[in-house]
């Protein structure tokens, strides 16, 4: 097959090229300027290198140290509510009903979380787990339990988890749903049939069939909570301490509260490359699943 | 191993069924012998896969009950059933290998696993499916993924019958005469019964020594591929079976004459129709209507002549009904004008729907 070769279509893409020019590649850029530079005020700029880089790369130096703590704990986070909205999302969905009206109620039920603004989720949870005036946590103190997310790292770590799995859980769960739609009555009947047990039916008809699903709700819940910042912000301001610093909301003390623009701009070239990498990651995987699937079908 | 009973059976799928059209099926009582190759033929929507479903467990019928040689098997679950079924879409657990696939039902029986890789080994033979044995069962094609599920029936050494449910629907047309070839040995060789729904004709007649034709929720005839052809119970039958259809022509009835129109037709048997209003018409088979020139015989306008291969089939109309005739090798006809014989043998008389039997000519004289 020969290829047509046609110049001018170039131009039909120009304007796309402007856009992200403006809108991705020249803030980034800036971004990059600030990354290679360090000052002493006075808008006075001289070349740094890659020294940034280096320190920060380094865990040893006070920059390096915060940044890979604060990578941790971002890493320790998403692990946790991963294991625990996946899960819990697919139990949900196979729990939900198939037919009739309760499935309208359930999916506008679950759907409400997804519709609240961050910040206003960050605001509900601050309340109410507030140890003196908030309901859960004044329920929590009177049933005998010492918690204060104020004080506490324990205890503040529990709430953002707790508040992140109320607030997303529905999304594993409505995707799980929906793979779980797809899957026709005669899989049921077939294995009924074969006299599977109702583990093996999850084993091997439902979870193969909501992979594709997973894997979508696993990379989306990564990223979101991976680039967390507006509820922990909101609800602890990464207290108490450094307990809930996460990268997002160390970047952010980094450049706008100590206005080290140097470090902070190397910072988020880092954490960008990070999430570039691990999105990649599961790009490829997500492919090769459906380069497999194609491979049957033909 | 098992004859398979149905007492009374009836299947409404709304809560309270109170007159005859609540039913998706109507009142069937049917024995399936042992061993039996049968075909459930009718259109869609008939209610074939749901006497289907009433056999294997999956629905439970809202009358009726459902007997394994003498056991009442109306409440047991599938599972609980020796029955193995083969749906329209092919079932294949996609994350496990073909052999994987064929254990599975003898491994959630707990069958002993020196066991299941015999048996697994055996139906593969069968089946020819031994090449394919270690690859992942999803990555074969449809007729192969058929097999697989015909296969996880075949394995299970007590199952009394196989019942199928369209199996060919997704299959490509070349490797449906293969497959169904297939299940014919399959059949010779495991003396199992095996009950086979489908809408097409000629995969009814081709498969089933015995083909139960359905319309409209209720069993129309069961027979063998002749009796359907030469003597259709019903004028559903006779229009359903057969390409093309029986001409059902309506008519009156006197003794051994049938009136059509102005045009009378003798009757090789007396019929004494009843007279309270029903629909009489009168049936016979394209195959057993000659075309000839006109002249003797009916008169017949001639609209046009399909030629269907091994036949010509002639498209006429007799005062204004269309009828299909065979034509006769070198017979051509000038101009519209042609006329019909009828074998009289062949004619068959039915009131609402439903074949009137007839008595000899010589019996009414005796």
């Amino acid at each position: 097959m020969t290829k047509t070769v046609n110049n001018r279509a170039w131009l039909f893409v120009l304007p796309v090229f402007a856009i992200v020019a403006f809108s991705a590649v020249l803030p980034l850029m800036t971004v990059v300027n600030y990354s290679v530079q360090d000052t002493f005020g006075n808008n006075q700029f001289f070349w740094n290198g890659i020294g940034w880089f280096q320190e920060l790369l380094d865990p040893s130096t006070e920059l390096g140290g915060r940044f890979f703590d604060a990578l941790w704990r971002t890493l320790l986070f998403s692990a946790i509510i991963l294991m625990i909205e996946v899960p819990l999302g697919i139990a949900v969905a196979l729990s939900m009903p198939r037919e009739g009206w309760p499935v309208a109620l359930c999916l506008v039920l679950m759907a409400l979380p997804l519709l609240i603004p961050w910040n206003v989720v960050g605001t509900i949870w601050q309340v109410f787990a507030r140890s003196d005036i908030g309901l859960l946590g004044w329920i929590v103190n009177h049933l005998g339990i010492d918690y204060n997310y104020t004080n506490d790292s324990l205890d503040a770590w529990v709430t953002l988890v707790v508040m992140d799995v109320w607030h997303w859980t529905s999304l594993v769960a409505l995707l799980c749903y929906a793979g779980l739609k797809s899957i026709p009555d005669a899989y049921y009947q077939a294995a009924r049939i074969d006299g599977a047990s109702r583990w093996a039916i999850f084993r091997t008809i439902q979870l193969p069939k909501m992979r594709r699903v997973l894997l979508i709700a696993v990379l989306l819940r990564f990223m979101d909570s991976f680039m967390i910042y507006t509820e922990p912000f909101v609800i602890t301001g990464g207290g108490p301490g450094n307990a809930t610093t996460f990268l997002s909301i160390d970047l952010v003390k980094l450049a706008l509260g100590q206005f080290d623009l140097g470090k902070a701009a190397a910072m988020s070239l880092v954490y960008n490359l990070i999430i570039l990498a691990i999105c990649w990651l599961f790009y490829t995987v997500m492919t090769n699943v459906d380069a497999e699937r194609e491979r049957v079908e033909a | 191993m098992a004859r398979i009973t149905l007492d009374h059976l009836a299947h409404a799928y709304k809560a309270d069924p109170r007159t005859p059209d609540d039913y998706a099926l109507k009142e069937i009582n049917h024995v399936w012998s042992q061993g039996g190759a049968y075909a459930l033929l009718g259109p869609s929507g008939c209610g074939k896969t749901t006497l289907l479903n009433i056999i294997s467990g999956l629905v439970r019928p809202t009358r009726g009950r459902v007997l394994f040689d003498d056991l009442d098997v109306t409440d047991l679950p599938t599972e609980a059933r020796n029955i193995a079924q083969v749906f329209q879409f092919p079932v294949v657990y996609d994350t496990m290998s073909v052999r994987e696939n064929l254990a599975f039902p003898l491994k959630n029986r707990r069958v002993p696993r020196d066991r299941t890789a015999q048996r697994v080994e055996e139906i593969a033979r069968l089946l020819d499916l031994t090449r394919v044995l270690d690859r992942k069962a999803s990555n074969l094609t449809a007729d192969m993924k058929q097999k697989i599920s015909l296969g996880r029936g075949l394995v299970r050494p007590d199952v009394a019958a196989i019942l199928f449910d369209e199996p060919l629907t997704v299959i490509d047309p070349h490797l449906k005469w293969q497959l169904r070839s297939t299940l014919k040995e399959i059949h010779r060789a495991l003396d199992i019964t095996m009950i086979y729904v489908t809408h097409d004709q000629t995969e009814a007649l081709t498969f089933a020594d015995k083909v139960v034709v359905m319309h409209d929720g209720a069993v129309v005839q069961t027979g063998t591929p002749d009796e359907l052809f030469e003597r259709p119970a019903h004028t559903f039958v006779g229009h359903f079976i057969g390409s093309p259809g029986m001409n059902i022509l309506p008519c009156r009835v006197e003794g051994a004459t049938a009136v059509i129109g102005d045009q009378t037709i003798d009757l090789q048997r007396i019929y004494r129709v009843p007279s309270g209003g029903e629909r009489i018409e009168l049936g016979i088979r394209p195959e057993f209507v000659r075309l000839q020139q006109k002249g003797s015989g009916l008169p017949v306008q001639v609209r046009r002549i399909d030629d269907i291969g091994r036949a010509r089939i002639a498209r006429v109309e007799m005062s204004g009904r269309p009828l299909a005739a065979s034509v006769p090798e070198g017979l051509s006809i000038e101009g519209s004008e042609a006329a019909l014989a009828l074998d009289p043998r062949h004619i068959h008389i039915y009131a609402d729907g439903h074949l009137v039997s007839g008595e000899p000519i010589g019996g009414h004289r005796a």
